[in-house]
Formats: C-alpha cells, structure tokens, sequence
C-alpha cells in the first residue's frame, strides 16, 4: 500500500514540474494519466520494495554525497590519463568479492563502481563482480574497500 | 547579470566543455572498445553535470526551468550506468577480448 | 559564452562522429553513438538558454530517453540476432 501511495507521490510530482500549467483540465488529464501508469505498473509487477526502496537508509544521501566527491576525483584522473596518452594506461580486469547480502545492495554498488569513471562492473555472478579498470591503481582502490563497507552500511536494516 | 555570478556560469560552463571534449579525445585515442568506455562515462557523469550546473546558474530563479535541468542531470546519471554496463556486459560474451597490461600496442 | 561551450560541444560530437565511422567493432559505434547522443541533449538544452527559450529543455528530456532506449534496443537486437545465427551454423 505505501509503494503504491510513493508511487503516485513520484509520479504527481513529474507530472506536476514537466507540465506547467494548472488550469484543471490538465490537473485531470495529469490525475487520470497517473491511475493509469499505477495500473499498469500493478498488472506488470513492479511496485514493490524494489523500485520504491524504504528500506534504506536515510544516511544514503550522505553516501550519494561521498560518490560525488569520488566521480569528481576519478573524472580528474582519468582526463590526466587521456592528456598523457595511451601509454600511461594498464588496463586490468579482475574477479571481486562483494559483501552485500541483498539484491538493492549489489545493484547500488554495482552502479556506483560503474558510475565513477575508471572503472566498469562487466558481469555479475552471486557472490563476485567482474570489474575492468583503466588502470591497475584505480583497480587497487577499488579493492581497498571504502565503497563497499559504505553500501553495506546502507543495507543494514 | 552581475559579474561575480558571470564568472561562476563561465567557469562551470567552461570546465564541462572541456571535459565533454576530453572525453572525446579519449574515445579516439585509447586503443580498444574497454578503454574507450572509460573515457566516454567522462562525458555522461562530471562533463554534463558541470554544463547542467552552468544552465542551472543562467535559469535566472525560475524554479520549473530548473527542476527540469536537475531531473535532465538526474536521469543522464540513472541511464548512463546501465547502458555502460549493458554495452560491456554484451561485448564480453560475445567474444571481444579487452587489451590488458601496461603495454597496449 | 555559451556560444564557445555550444562550440565545444559540436566539435566534439564530431569526434564521436569519427569514432563511429571508424568502429571497428560494432560495440564502438554503439559507444560513439550512445556518446553522441548524450551530448545533443546538453546541445539541445544550450541553444534553448542562447535562444532564450527554456522550453527546449522539455525536448532535451525526451531525447535523453529516446537515445538510453534506442541504446538498449539495438542492444537487445543484436543480441537475438548473433543468438539466431550462432544456432544456424551449428
């Protein structure tokens, strides 16, 4: 019931900053636009707690902000490395053990290491990510760990 | 506009468009379709969010302009992940083999 | 000085351009593509702001769909289609 009630909120807010204008025809175009994405959605399975996550943390809002400070620093490097040339690069792909338990916790970190430039999560099998790496530092931070205790963090419930 | 927010707009339009162009740069010179990916998430993450950040400073206060410009930047770094990886995951099965090593030739 | 980012931004489209005319592989010119049209949105929204005409923003959002669909759709095409071939042969 609540995933359906945040979904409507998400959904009249769209609505509401795309269109514009607040004459009440399009207020019940808006309205029945939204019963009618609501529908389809229950008929196709999807409002539930994966694509309204309550069960994270609040404090995800301080970790979106530590991933943006990292994008800034990988950005950074990786436009050194594309000034400096080809030959300053060690591409390296590596197998990497991950410790979140959930579902919503692999995709968040998955995501973030694809996110920040530099590194790419090629495959997902269980327990272990596939990871490609433009350089063999950037692989080494990564497998230090601080974004993987940081989403873990975010999953404990 | 005033001159302090006129250097503020420049700067943030400035730096994204050279990181857009970075980005770019890249993708021609790296030398296989791994290492391009690399420099082409330069363009989907810091080189739109700077040039975004810079529109956000020349909406002049108007609020839906600029809801419009974050949900812009919001939905390029929710899509930019997923095509990335979709293009990787399916470039690995079939068959293309990324250039690993210091000594790309 | 929008004009200059405008600028910078269509010279490196151009780039991106080369590289999907280049490939070599298939999975290049996606990426150059994917690339490319990433890079219309933020034109799309420049020239509306040059223009004075924040409305070309609706329009931006709707190509940053588009291209993210058209991006996993050729995906997904190529996909079945190299599934289809791979059984004919064998």
């Amino acid at each position: 019931m609540r995933h359906t009630l945040s979904l409507i909120l998400v959904l009249a807010t769209i609505w509401v900053l795309n269109s514009g204008h607040y004459t009440s025809l399009l207020l019940s175009l808006g309205f029945i636009s939204i019963l009618f994405v609501v529908y389809l959605s229950h008929k196709m399975d999807v409002v539930d707690e994966e694509s309204q996550p309550f069960q994270l943390r609040a404090t995800i809002i301080f970790y979106w902000i530590w991933l943006l400070k990292e994008i800034l620093m990988s950005n950074l490097s990786v436009a050194k490395h594309i000034w400096l040339g080809p030959n300053s690069i060690s591409p390296s792909m590596k197998k990497i053990k991950v410790s979140q338990s959930t579902d919503m916790g692999k995709v968040i970190y998955a995501n973030s290491i694809t996110l920040t430039p530099g590194t790419v999560t090629v495959d997902i099998d269980g327990e272990t990510f596939l990871v490609h790496a433009l350089t063999e530092e950037t692989l080494h931070q990564l497998l230090q760990g601080e974004m993987d205790r940081r989403v873990t963090q975010l999953e404990k419930s | 506009m005033e001159g302090f927010w006129f250097v503020l707009t420049s700067v943030f339009l400035i730096s994204g468009a050279f990181l857009i162009f970075t980005g770019a740069v890249g993708v021609l010179r790296f030398p296989d379709f791994y290492t391009r990916m690399h420099a082409s998430s330069l363009t989907d993450t810091m080189g739109s969010g700077l040039i975004l950040t810079g529109c956000l400073l020349l909406a002049d206060h108007e609020w839906l302009v600029m809801a419009k410009l974050v949900m812009i930047f919001l939905f390029l770094l929710l899509t930019g992940p997923t095509a990335n990886h979709a293009l990787v995951k399916a470039a690995l099965h079939s068959g293309l083999k990324p250039k690993l090593g210091a000594e790309p030739s | 000085m929008i004009s200059a980012t405008i600028v910078a931004v269509l010279v490196s489209m151009l780039l991106a351009l080369v590289r999907a005319f280049m490939g070599p592989s298939f999975y290049d010119r996606v990426l150059a593509v994917n690339m490319f049209g990433t890079k219309t949105v933020l034109l799309i929204a420049l020239l509306g702001f040059l223009s004075g005409r924040p409305d070309f923003l609706d329009i931006a959002l709707i190509y940053a769909l588009i291209n993210f669909i058209s991006v996993i759709a050729i995906l997904r095409y190529f996909e079945y289609s190299n599934r289809k071939s791979s059984i004919q042969e064998t």
